[in-house]
């Protein structure tokens, strides 16, 4: 009773909690998409063998996206606050964990882009060359289409991902569920909050996987 | 048409350097269907590559209706390239595109408009007989509907030249004979010219018109296809022939025969002719036949039979040497001559 009692106590904080952890995600997923996605093709294309073949633009990309990848999230976290700082004109709130968060998932989506692309048959790509389709229709009408059950793969891979930095960024005051976690469940010892945070973040986390594979099956034609 | 000549494709590897192609050259008519032949590892298809640049030669020209292509590059090239279709062993199709966006691409590739590529789409799907399918996705289609579908893609641009890279290497024998009377159709209704490579003798007989052996990158024979199947030189070029009109007869069967075994070939309107009745008026032996097959090279018959010939030793000789006379080919297979 006690525990139903301060769980509807809670429900107002959890509330907003869940839609600023939503909020975060669905930024950093929104600016993965408009530059991950065109990084991850051009990781792609460049590579060896390919139509657009460029050491120096494929080594380059490559490394940045290693170095960004290699940096544990809490430590992008702190060193961005900065640019942070500059760009939301604060270094607490979801907005402010937007610009790490987002910043995290760009190489992280990119190599799930590139990858998904690798799993394209090289003939049908040849196929494209010989019928005399530019480099544009390539990308546009071939790779984008063939690798989009993988791509919806890795757009659920990202999501998730980004659903557990979202809860560091709590850490620092981002926000979100991560941020009610801490402030309640840790530094007031209160396991109500603590469990709730948990079964929510469960829950959200099978919600986009269950989604992600279903939608994934159905773009899929092969 | 097709103009190759000293072409050269060396693959290199850190380690070591591959001889794909070595030192081809080749003249293909416009209107001519043209095998290339070879077992695998040959260097066909590192050829045929190179006849659009999907791979780039490291020496040698390469002119497609009068243009080296090896001169261009970017957007020249695809230009080129429009004009030059090409189907694939594995068909290649966009399996996220249906068949009706599969050819549109093509059409799209030339910078047709949306209207124009529809009307040239639903012409295209009436080609190859597939209207009915054109909205289903390539996994939904047999083999030989995914290759229909390849060859109305490549068919799009109206190209001069159509390569085929094994194009029914992956498909059953009846619908390698359907297929196979597409591109004949196609040839003959548009004047196409197609270069296609395969290792099955089989399809070299049903539809091309000259043939090129290959062999370690290089063409080691070439000519009218009826005249490597009735005068192979190279004995690879003879194996092939083999595999189609090999009937050797067993030892034992030869061994216990007491006449003469010949075997003959007729040629052409030859084979239609009763040369071997017309012996047995004429000499006094008898004749046995063993074995006897025709097979059409595109209409023109080609025939083989092996004979027991017994009787008097010089009647017999008499005999060999008039059918010698007649097809200018004969082999005595067992027993005197
Ligand atoms: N991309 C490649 N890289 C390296 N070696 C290759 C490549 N393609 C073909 N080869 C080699 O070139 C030779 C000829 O191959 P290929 O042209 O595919 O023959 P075929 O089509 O007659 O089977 C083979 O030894 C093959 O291993
Ligand atoms: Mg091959």
């Amino acid at each position: 009773m006690v525990l139903l009692e301060s769980l509807v106590q809670l429900m107002p904080d959890i509330n907003k909690a869940f839609f600023e952890t939503l909020y975060m995600v669905g930024i950093s997923l929104l600016v993965a998409i408009v530059l991950g996605l065109p990084l991850g093709v051009l990781l792609f294309v460049t590579d060896k063998g390919l139509f657009l073949e460029n050491s120096v633009v494929k080594g380059v990309a490559g490394r940045i996206v290693n170095l960004i990848r290699s940096i544990p999230y809490i430590i992008l976290l702190v060193a961005l606050l900065p640019l942070t700082n500059l760009l939301t004109g604060t270094t607490i709130g979801p907005t402010a964990a937007s610009v790490s968060l987002s910043v995290a998932a760009i190489p992280f989506f990119a190599r799930m882009v590139e990858t998904s692309m690798r799993e394209i048959d090289k003939g049908v790509i040849e196929s494209a060359i010989a019928v005399g389709a530019t480099s544009w229709m390539i990308i546009k009408d071939v790779l984008l289409p063939e690798a989009k059950p993988g791509l919806v793969q890795g757009l659920t891979i990202t999501t998730i991902s980004l659903v557990g930095y979202s809860a560091m960024a709590g850490i620092v005051g981002g926000g979100g569920i991560g941020d009610l976690a801490i402030r309640f469940g840790y530094y007031r010892y209160d396991n109500t909050v603590m469990i709730t945070t948990v079964v929510v973040l469960i829950l959200l986390v099978q919600v986009i996987q269950l989604a992600g594979d279903s939608i994934s099956k159905k773009v899929d034609k092969r | 048409m097709i103009e190759v000549n000293n072409l050269v494709k060396v693959y290199s590897s850190k380690k070591k350097e591959i001889v794909g192609v070595n030192n081809v050259s080749l003249n293909v008519k416009e209107g001519e269907i043209y095998g290339i032949i070879g077992y695998s590892g040959a260097g066909k298809s590192s050829l045929i590559r190179c006849l659009n640049l999907l791979e780039k030669p490291t020496s040698g020209q390469v002119k497609i209706d009068g243009v080296d292509l090896t001169t261009l590059k970017g957007d020249g090239l695809r230009k080129a390239r429009l004009k030059i279709g090409m189907i694939f062993q594995h068909f290649h199709l966009v399996s996220s595109k249906t068949v009706y966006e599969n050819i549109a691409f093509a059409l799209k590739a030339a910078g047709k408009t949306k209207a124009e590529a529809n009307k040239r789409v639903l012409e295209l799907l009436d080609l190859v007989d597939l209207t009915d399918k054109k909205d289903q996705y390539p996994a939904q289609l047999s083999g030989g509907q995914k290759q229909r579908v390849g060859i109305a893609r490549a068919l799009a641009n109206n190209p001069k030249v159509l390569l085929c890279d094994e194009a029914t290497s992956a498909l059953d024998p009846s619908t390698t004979k359907s297929i196979l009377n597409l591109l004949k159709d196609i040839n003959k209704k548009l004047g196409l010219t197609i270069v296609l490579i395969t290792h099955e003798m089989e399809v070299v007989k049903e539809i091309c018109h000259k043939i090129a052996v290959m062999q370690n990158g290089e063409v080691i024979e070439e000519g009218e296809v009826y005249e490597i199947f009735s005068n192979p030189k190279k004995p690879l070029t003879r194996d092939f022939i083999n595999s189609i009109l090999q009937f050797d007869l067993p030892e034992q069967l030869i061994e216990k025969r007491k006449g003469t075994i010949i075997k003959i070939q007729f040629k052409g309107e030859i084979a239609e002719e009763s040369v071997v009745s017309e012996l047995f008026q004429r000499y006094q032996v008898k004749g046995n036949i063993l074995h006897g097959k025709i097979e059409y090279i595109q209409d023109t018959p080609l025939g083989i039979f092996i004979m027991e010939l017994t009787g008097e030793a010089s009647e017999v000789k008499k005999a060999i040497d008039y059918i010698t006379s007649k097809t200018r080919s004969l082999e005595v297979v067992h027993g005197a001559a």
